[in-house]
């Protein structure tokens, strides 16, 4: 098997929140102790709902926040805490798209310069070379060549997503992460992008984590897919596997969740989840879904369960399992 | 044959923007069943919330306008009803619940006050203690644990599912006959949204009113809704039971929508059917069938708008080409 390209062990965020000089320090556990390898050309999808982690995560591996703890190795080298100048370096290789990448960008370039300007950052070309490459990564996502000279305000949100996508190949990355990068999308034009997606990532072997909370979505993209519950995943194998045959509970609930497209099946036997989605400030002891499990025991509420290798290939963070 | 609560008739909407008239909804027709669920789904800036706006009379004033049209329920035209009337059925008759519980609750007032209001406004025999009594009553109904004590709380207190929760005691507070909801859970998280739809179930089972389900997840459709009307670029492009429209979607639309959505148990990394291009801007319709730039189905008849085909009883088409899209699929 090739050498994994991204290495990710016992990764950690925790924020402090405010709090008076003599009042307790709280910490929102963002992320709480990650590990996983990504391998080269391979995607791997990221699953959760809102204020799991998912994000944080993202942008932790790419150091736009400092790791609390654990480590982060890309092709081999250790970059947890690589200088700044050596990680600018680094970006090239590794890229992040948002929900509307747009949003970040200022309003008054034209798509040209948003896509010109990674290059002009790392010295790439000349200004025509450059200019010649913009237009042949519009072409490469399917936009028209002379978009070069429109604003992004002319376009729709799934062509701003293209964009968003050609600005990110524009240097040939080895790692992608797409953070909720189809979620604003419909779903006519979400299907297009996915499809590109794809499409790329074997032409480019691009490694590709792909963040989302629709797991069918997830699942549609991914080799592989982990789960993410308060800060920790609790399941990861791949993507046929963790629909076909589940080995957390809240795997099981949250797919139990989804609405099915069949009104046929609309009486089927689902677990139901009680109570709210709980907050990651100063989580509690022992397993994070304890609360809200319909098959918690005694022991779930102390121990914390660790992530166990229960097949090749497919770990699970759950007492069940032992 | 289910009766009809309300009867949308050729609603037309338009607004005013500064390059001129925009017409948002273009002759929309459906029926409400009684007692049950009818889904509106289509993709963003289809007209699914002008369309909700339109019934409630809720338009964005004063550019927002229903040109031409009925809306008929309890013998009254809503579309032409006097402010005054349509006060009264407000809130009482027909209630609505949004996205966004944050942006409708209002944010200084308890949630006790906020649905003790509606029954100042809508039950004037009622005391106070008798509309505290009410509210707690209903927001017990609605799953909230603690009632009595969730009554003097803000709404930043509460989560997002509790939020909605709230939204929707306030809504029902008066047994309306038509809750129009839309998309009510969109901003929810799976799991909190399978909650809310099992209420919203309930309590239709308990008290018999009509929902009107607004939505652009056509799993939530399946889920929820006994009828359906698909709409495309401010018209409808089909309508039909539940069932029949997942079975045999008969618009070219429709079917494309329901073959790009990536399934549970679909393939993984396969690529998915899509439909080519996007929704023509409003300023720039084609004339004739709105769909025809992006269908691939069209031929010259589609310059001419589609006619309402009737293919089976409680299914109806606005496609020329109908038969051509079932005819490839009966061959695939
Ligand atoms: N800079 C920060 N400071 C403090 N807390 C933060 C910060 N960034 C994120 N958080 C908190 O960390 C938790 C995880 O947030 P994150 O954005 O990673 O979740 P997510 O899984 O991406 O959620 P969503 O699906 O809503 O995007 C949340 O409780 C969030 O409020
Ligand atoms: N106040 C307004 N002024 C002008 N145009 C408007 C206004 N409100 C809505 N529109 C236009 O009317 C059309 C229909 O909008 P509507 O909000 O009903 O869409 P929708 O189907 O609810 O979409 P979404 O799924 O995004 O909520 C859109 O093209 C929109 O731009
Ligand atoms: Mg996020
Ligand atoms: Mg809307």
């Amino acid at each position: 098997m090739a050498e994994p390209i991204l290495r990710i062990r016992q990764l950690k965020q925790h924020f402090k929140l405010g709090g008076g000089l003599f009042q307790k320090k709280n910490f929102v556990y963002a992320v709480d102790g990650v590990s996983f390898d990504l391998y080269p050309g391979e995607t791997l999808g990221l699953v959760g709902e809102s204020g799991c982690g998912k994000s944080t995560l993202g942008k932790t591996l790419l150091r736009l926040h400092e790791p609390t703890a654990g480590t982060i190795e890309f092709e081999g080298q250790d970059i947890t805490h690589l200088g700044e100048k050596a990680m600018r370096r680094l970006r090239q290789d590794i890229q992040i798209i948002f929900q509307d990448p747009m949003e970040s960008l200022n309003a008054r370039h034209t798509i040209g310069m948003i896509l010109e300007e990674p290059m002009m950052v790392h010295g790439i070309g000349t200004p025509a070379e450059r200019r010649e490459r913009a237009k042949a990564l519009l072409e490469r996502v399917g936009l028209p060549r002379d978009a070069v000279d429109r604003y992004p305000h002319e376009f729709s949100g799934g062509q701003r997503q293209r964009i968003g996508i050609a600005r990110a190949i524009s240097l040939k990355p080895k790692v992608i992460v797409c953070d909720e990068s189809v979620s604003a999308l419909d779903v006519s034009v979400q299907s297009q992008v996915l499809n590109l997606l794809l499409d790329l990532q074997q032409e480019m072997n691009l490694a590709l984590i792909f963040i989302a909370h629709d797991l069918s979505v997830v699942r549609h993209v991914s080799d592989r897919v982990a789960v993410m519950y308060l800060g920790r995943v609790v399941e990861l194998t791949d993507a046929h596997t963790i629909y076909s045959s589940p080995k957390h509970p809240y795997t099981q609930s949250l797919i139990d969740a989804i609405p099915i497209p069949d009104p046929r099946q609309r009486d089927r036997e689902r677990i139901r989840l009680t109570g709210d989605v709980p907050s990651p400030i100063n989580p509690p002891k022992g397993c994070h879904f304890a609360a809200r499990c319909p098959r918690a025991m005694d022991r779930c509420v102390t121990e914390q369960p660790q992530l166990i290798t229960l097949s090749e290939g497919h770990e699970a963070a759950c007492f069940l399992n032992e | 044959m289910t009766d009809t609560i309300l009867s949308v008739r050729n609603l037309c909407t338009e607004f005013t923007v500064e390059s001129g008239t925009v017409r948002v909804l273009d002759g929309v027709s459906f029926d409400v069943p009684k007692g049950k669920t009818l889904g509106i789904v289509g993709e963003s800036g289809c007209g699914k919330s002008v369309t909700a706006a339109s019934i409630m009379r809720l338009l964005p004033q004063p550019h927002g306008k229903i040109v031409s049209g009925e809306i008929l329920y309890d013998g009254k035209n809503l579309a032409t009803l006097s402010k005054e009337d349509m006060y009264k059925v407000r809130g009482d008759k027909i209630s609505m619940i949004f996205q966004e519980p944050m942006t409708a609750l209002n944010p200084v007032h308890t949630v006790g006050r906020q649905i003790c209001e509606v029954y100042e406004l809508h039950r004037p025999d009622y005391d106070k203690d008798k509309r505290k009594q009410k509210a707690i009553r209903m927001l017990e109904k609605v799953g909230i644990p603690e009632p009595a004590k969730r009554f003097d709380e803000y709404p930043h207190q509460l989560s997002g599912g509790m939020r909605q929760r709230v939204m929707i005691a306030i809504a029902l507070a008066c047994e309306p006959d038509i809750l129009i909801a839309d998309e009510p859970t969109t901003a929810l998280d799976v799991t909190i949204q399978a909650q809310i739809l099992d209420l919203m179930k309930k309590l239709q089972d308990d008290n018999g009113m009509s929902i009107i389900f607004i939505t652009h997840d056509l799993g939530v459709v399946a889920e929820m809704c006994d009828e359906v009307v698909v709409m495309y670029a401010g018209r409808a492009a089909e309508q039909a039971d539940v069932f029949k429209l997942f079975e045999n979607p008969s618009h070219p639309y429709t079917h494309g929508l329901l073959s790009s959505i990536p399934k549970l148990d679909s393939q993984p990394r396969t690529q998915l059917p899509t439909i080519p291009g996007s929704v023509p801007s409003l300023l720039n319709m084609p004339s004739g069938c709105r769909f025809q730039n992006r269908c691939d189905f069209a031929t010259d008849q589609c310059q001419q708008t589609p006619e309402q085909t009737l293919i089976a009883s409680d299914h109806k088409v606005f496609c020329w080409q109908w038969q051509t899209l079932n005819q490839k699929r009966a061959e695939a």
